[in-house]
């Protein structure tokens, strides 16, 4: 036994199942190229007509501020409207979800409501509104709303069930009813953890708005949209750089915010 | 006298109150700014009344016009375009990490000491994060033209923000030690990186770009609504000729494979982390 040569150990042993995994990608990367047909003559094309586009761009042409003012504006009203109606709906939503306050028969379906939430991609929501509702704020502001339950109703359905409930017993052993538990038993435990997400979905609820307008769901997004078919670069580089500016003061905002709250 | 004014009882008589009076005012002020904003954009938003009466009634309609889905229509113009969806997030998701590694290196302060290149880094990884996937596909449309590699470019480099800004913080908080050991063995910088640095942060490396991936697939499925290629277009396409059973198929489908995504990677990453 002692006299088989162990084989050396080395120090930096070669990850052969990982390399191969690597090779694997790398051929998958250069396959799916081919087929999408980016070669590389596009790209190099694409470099120059890139700097062509970057030219025109510059310098900003803030002239038309009266219109840009107004869709960031409308932008900013579906954001705040959009997020105090998904909080509203989400919060009895979430408690219903929650598999250790209700039964199964009403977790789940309501699970399944909020999974189809999260899963279509706000803009898809936000074009069948505009189809179903006409073009306008309504419907970026119904399309935000839906994306707003799908995310906070899930964190906080997966919140709630991560409760002591120690605590749900001891109120219920005091005879309240299910509206007193909730209150008494159950937010206080979450309740910083909401205002969290809910400051998070605002963040993401005003990003995701200065965007439907891109479909004729309100904002900026259709000013954005329609400049760009005017080839109205240098325009569409004043907006962008406004909805920079918007998104990282809103940004700077909710940190300071989250800050305070801790 | 004394014993006449001490009421020994008088700290249980007091009323208890949670906040002192300082705290009660900031929360009525923080509400107070909630509820002014709401009312604000309530009576300021440009919504028209009629719209809103009967958006249940249009909306109900829209459902029964895509009762039952067209699934026949599924393959193969359906089934193509969800490929080259696939694609698109993928091959976005692999070109994203040449801009986002680099830039994370020069991101996380233990790795690069040079200050002014870790501001530059946060910059460039703030900039992507900040313009939408689709605001970036409306870039490259204009540069590539309309197809897929418009779509790939955007999802590349709207990802590099996220992963850029994820790996950077997985190399901040990596321990020195390794690093520190290959050094004063005279390892060259590369193999430090390599053999040091790269072991430490590989499980959270494949985690982001897992989720990445994930994100990218629900992403990449509304470029085409810009031009950019894959399954938007077939929607756009079947949204603007009003067939109905057929946007109920390509929903469907959108849906199974975004929920699939989530399955896998979710599957994936229990088993590397």
């Amino acid at each position: 036994m002692s006299a088989t040569t162990s084989p050396r150990r080395l120090a930096f042993a070669p990850n052969w199942p990982m390399r191969l995994a690597l090779l694997a990608l790398a051929v998958y990367t250069v396959w799916a190229s081919t087929r999408l047909g980016l070669t590389w003559d596009r790209v190099a094309h694409g470099m120059g007509e890139g700097a062509k586009l970057l030219g025109r761009m510059v310098p900003p042409n803030f002239e038309r501020w009266q219109l840009l003012l107004e869709g960031l504006l409308e932008s900013l009203q579906i954001a705040v409207l959009a997020s105090a109606l998904g909080i509203l709906i989400s919060l009895p939503l979430s408690i219903l979800a929650a598999r250790n306050l209700s039964p199964l028969w009403i977790a789940g379906p309501v699970r399944g409501v909020i999974a189809v939430c999260r899963s279509l991609h706000y803009v898809i929501v936000a074009i069948l509104f505009v189809k179903a509702i006409g073009f306008g704020a309504l419907a970026g502001t119904a399309a935000l709303v839906v994306a707003s339950v799908g995310f906070i109703a899930k964190l906080f359905a997966e919140a709630i069930e991560e409760i002591s409930m120690k605590q749900v017993e001891a109120i219920r052993a005091t005879g309240a009813g299910v509206m007193k538990v909730i209150a008494y038993a159950v937010l206080p435990q979450v309740a910083s953890r909401f205002i969290g997400f809910c400051l998070y979905q605002l963040d993401s609820n005003l990003r995701n708005s200065t965007l439907v307008g891109i479909v004729g769901a309100g904002g900026i997004g259709g000013t954005l949209f329609a400049a760009f078919k005017r080839f109205d670069y240098d325009f569409v580089a004043a907006i962008l750089l406004s909805i920079i500016a918007l998104i990282f003061l809103a940004e700077i905002i909710s940190g300071r915010v989250r800050a305070a709250l801790r | 006298m004394n014993s006449m004014t001490h009421d020994p009882v008088a700290p249980l008589r007091r009323e208890w109150q949670r906040h002192t009076p300082a705290q009660r005012i900031s929360r009525w002020m923080v509400w107070l700014v909630c509820v002014a904003a709401v009312v604000w954009a309530v009576r300021s938003i440009d919504i028209i009344p009629e719209f809103l009466a009967d958006a249940p009634e249009q909306m109900a309609d829209m459902l029964v016009r895509m009762w039952p889905p067209d699934i026949a229509h599924y393959y193969p113009a359906v089934h193509n375009a969800m490929i080259e969806t696939l694609h698109i997030a993928t091959l976005g998701t692999v070109f994203c990490f040449v801009l986002a590694i680099p830039l994370a290196l020069m991101a996380a302060r233990n790795v690069c000491t040079i200050k002014p290149l870790n501001v530059l880094a946060q910059l460039g990884l703030v900039a992507s994060r900040s313009v939408n996937s689709l605001v970036w596909a409306l870039l490259f449309v204009a540069i590539f033209g309309p197809g897929a590699a418009a779509g790939v470019f955007a999802i590349a480099f709207r990802s590099v923000g996220f992963v850029g800004k994820l790996l950077a913080e997985a190399l901040e908080e990596t321990n020195p030690g390794p690093r520190e050991a290959l050094r004063a063995a005279g390892a060259p910088w590369g193999a430090e990186l390599l053999k040091g640095v790269w072991p430490q942060v590989q499980p959270a490396f494949w985690g982001i770009a897992l989720f990445r991936w994930d994100i990218n697939v629900r992403e990449s499925a509304v470029l085409g609504l810009v031009g950019a290629g894959g399954i938007g277009l077939v929607l756009d396409d079947a949204i603007n000729f009003f067939q109905w059973e057929r946007v109920a198929t390509v929903l469907l489908a959108i849906l199974v494979v975004v929920l699939l995504a989530e399955i896998v990677v979710t599957r994936i990453r229990a088993r590397l982390i």
